[in-house]
């Protein structure tokens, strides 16, 4: 049986090679170019702003290795913390039955609708040293998360988490559950399950949601500067070094937020698509 | 399989037919807008008596340790010109400064050091020059009852205590790097915080042992916090200037309110709250 392709239809291969074989309606062409210009003026305002002359005296003046360094690390670091955490989270949330299910997903979710400021102020009562947790943290340890590289991992691991449990729970419902039935039927433990069949199948999803929460954690200030504060070195991630340098040079602050732009660009930008989408 | 009537070449029209529509509207609409200053852009008489001619809103951007005080002095000058309400923007002096010189609108700009003021002078944002109406001095700000035992600067170099200043960009912080050059004591911070509020909340929740602040914070924490006066202060006084502003969408109304600010009854609610004259 021979297959024709219709004249105007996309064969597979000329979609997969992005040829423009559909045409956009221009109701949707409009409010689509209006938002790619909404996102993309902002960049090219800071590219045009950016003093290319004197970049380098620029940047040898600031604290940026540091605050790079540091924002690197505890947003890895927080990712980490959100992954450990966070994939048995989803996959209770999304596997389990329980009374009240619902209320647990909304009270896990609800970091993403707080204002980032409030999470820092929420963790700083729960964890900071006359906080309800941190008391005996402090009394027991002698330590205390506010002001330490630490607590910067936490704040951000506070906000970024959520973005990876829904994204994880969302993939985890999706899945087709016949294949894991299937192994279970051939012998295999739960936990061969979940590592050699389970864990693959989500596996777009779950790097999705391991791209946003590292980005997410990457961004972060308003919980950052509340709950660890800021100090260079320490604590003083790139945002915030961007904002304390917007209050008296703004040129600094422009050369940091570029920096900031090209280090998350080269990430996204060689995160192969194929990698986060689903075949 | 849909008829697709719009090509992208004719929807690319459409689109470009519209942005150079909306372009020229704007354009029109940028030229024609009045420098809204009004006709009531000379400055009227600096008495600050009762004027019925004053109205309209105020804008006032002023450094977060004038809150109680200016607060004080909105409601007061609302009394005395019922037509007139005064809106605030309290935040550290370096960052409202930046947000004026961007373009931010306000009519009056009280800072809390004569550095913030000099960048919006600079820039050409402020009318004439500015008056100074009250100074400050720091002081250290510790938990009730001192259970630290802080007497002096150098104190809080103790092992084991965590101190949070200003960023060194606010008047706050410029001063307290002063000071604590002054007494030849090497001090590290725990935190270098984004305004003075934020810098005395911390010693309020208990986050942090002291916090360079100044007097006029301690005095209206309401006993949340305990001051400890240090001799290097007096090293450091921050002179508070105000002006307003070239772009004042309420120039009128903003010369009565910084008239108001500099006459006695001001001076008095300032003094109140602990600024020194």
């Amino acid at each position: 049986m021979t297959v024709t392709t219709l004249p105007d239809e996309p064969t597979r291969r000329s979609r997969d090679a992005g040829a423009p074989g559909r045409r956009i309606p221009a109701f949707l062409f409009l409010p689509a170019l209006l938002g790619l210009l909404f996102l993309v003026l902002p960049l090219i305002g800071l590219l045009v702003r950016t003093p290319w002359g004197s970049l380098s005296q620029q940047l040898a003046g600031t604290d940026v290795t540091a605050a790079l360094r540091l924002s690197l690390v505890s947003a890895s670091l927080a990712t980490l913390v959100s992954l450990v955490l966070g994939v048995p989270l989803a996959w209770v949330l999304a596997r389990i039955e329980f009374p009240g299910r619902r209320v647990v997903r909304s009270l896990v979710t609800l970091p993403l609708v707080m204002p980032p400021v409030v999470g820092g102020v929420a963790l700083l009562l729960a964890l900071g040293r006359n906080g309800v947790l941190g008391r005996y943290l402090e009394s027991w340890f002698g330590y205390s998360l506010p002001f330490t590289t630490a607590g910067v991992v936490v704040a951000e691991a506070f906000v970024a988490m959520p973005f990876l449990v829904i994204s994880v729970e969302g993939a985890l419902r999706t899945a087709d559950a016949r294949y894991e039935e299937a192994a279970a039927t051939l012998g295999a433990s739960r936990l061969t399950v979940l590592r050699r069949v389970t864990l693959p199948l989500i596996a777009p999803g779950l790097a999705a949601g391991t791209v946003l929460c590292w980005a997410r954690a990457l961004g972060e200030f308003g919980a950052t500067i509340t709950f660890a504060g800021n100090f260079p070195g320490r604590t003083q991630t790139m945002p915030l070094a961007v904002y304390l340098a917007m209050e008296d040079d703004p040129q600094a602050a422009i050369v940091l937020s570029l920096i900031l732009l090209a280090v998350s660009l080269i990430v996204l930008v060689s995160l192969r698509e194929r990698w986060t989408t689903t075949p | 399989m849909t008829s697709r009537q719009f090509s992208t070449r004719s929807g690319a029209r459409v689109t470009m037919a519209v942005l150079a529509a909306a372009a020229l509207a704007a354009a029109a609409g940028c030229s024609s807008s009045s420098n809204s200053t009004g006709a009531a852009s000379s400055s009227s008489s600096t008495s600050a008596s009762a004027s019925s001619t004053v109205s309209g809103a105020v804008t006032v951007f002023a450094a977060s340790s004038l809150k109680a005080a200016f607060t004080t002095l909105g409601a007061q000058f609302h009394t005395a010109n019922p037509g007139a309400t005064v809106t605030f923007n309290f935040g550290g002096s370096a960052t409202l400064a930046q947000q004026i010189t961007a373009g931010a609108p306000a009519d009056v700009f009280a800072a809390a050091s004569s550095a913030t003021m000099k960048t919006v002078t600079t820039a050409s944002d402020a009318v004439g020059t500015p008056s100074v109406f009250a100074h400050n001095q720091l002081e250290i700000a510790v938990a009730p009852g001192n259970p630290k035992n802080i007497t002096s600067l150098s104190d809080l170099t103790k092992s084991g205590l965590k101190v949070v200043l200003c960023a060194v960009a606010q008047p706050c912080g410029a001063a307290a790097a002063t000071v604590v050059k002054d007494a030849k004591v090497s001090l590290t911070p725990v935190s270098l915080e984004a305004d003075v509020a934020s810098a005395l909340t911390k010693v309020e929740l208990g986050e942090a042992d002291a916090a360079l602040v100044y007097k006029t914070d301690v005095q209206g924490s309401g006993g949340k916090v305990t001051g400890v006066d240090f001799p290097e202060s007096s090293d450091a006084i921050n002179t508070y200037p105000i002006a307003v502003l070239t772009h004042a969408p309420n120039s009128a109304a903003a010369t009565a309110f910084v008239a108001y600010v500099l006459s006695a009854q001001g001076q008095a609610v300032l003094a109140q709250d602990g600024f020194a004259k």
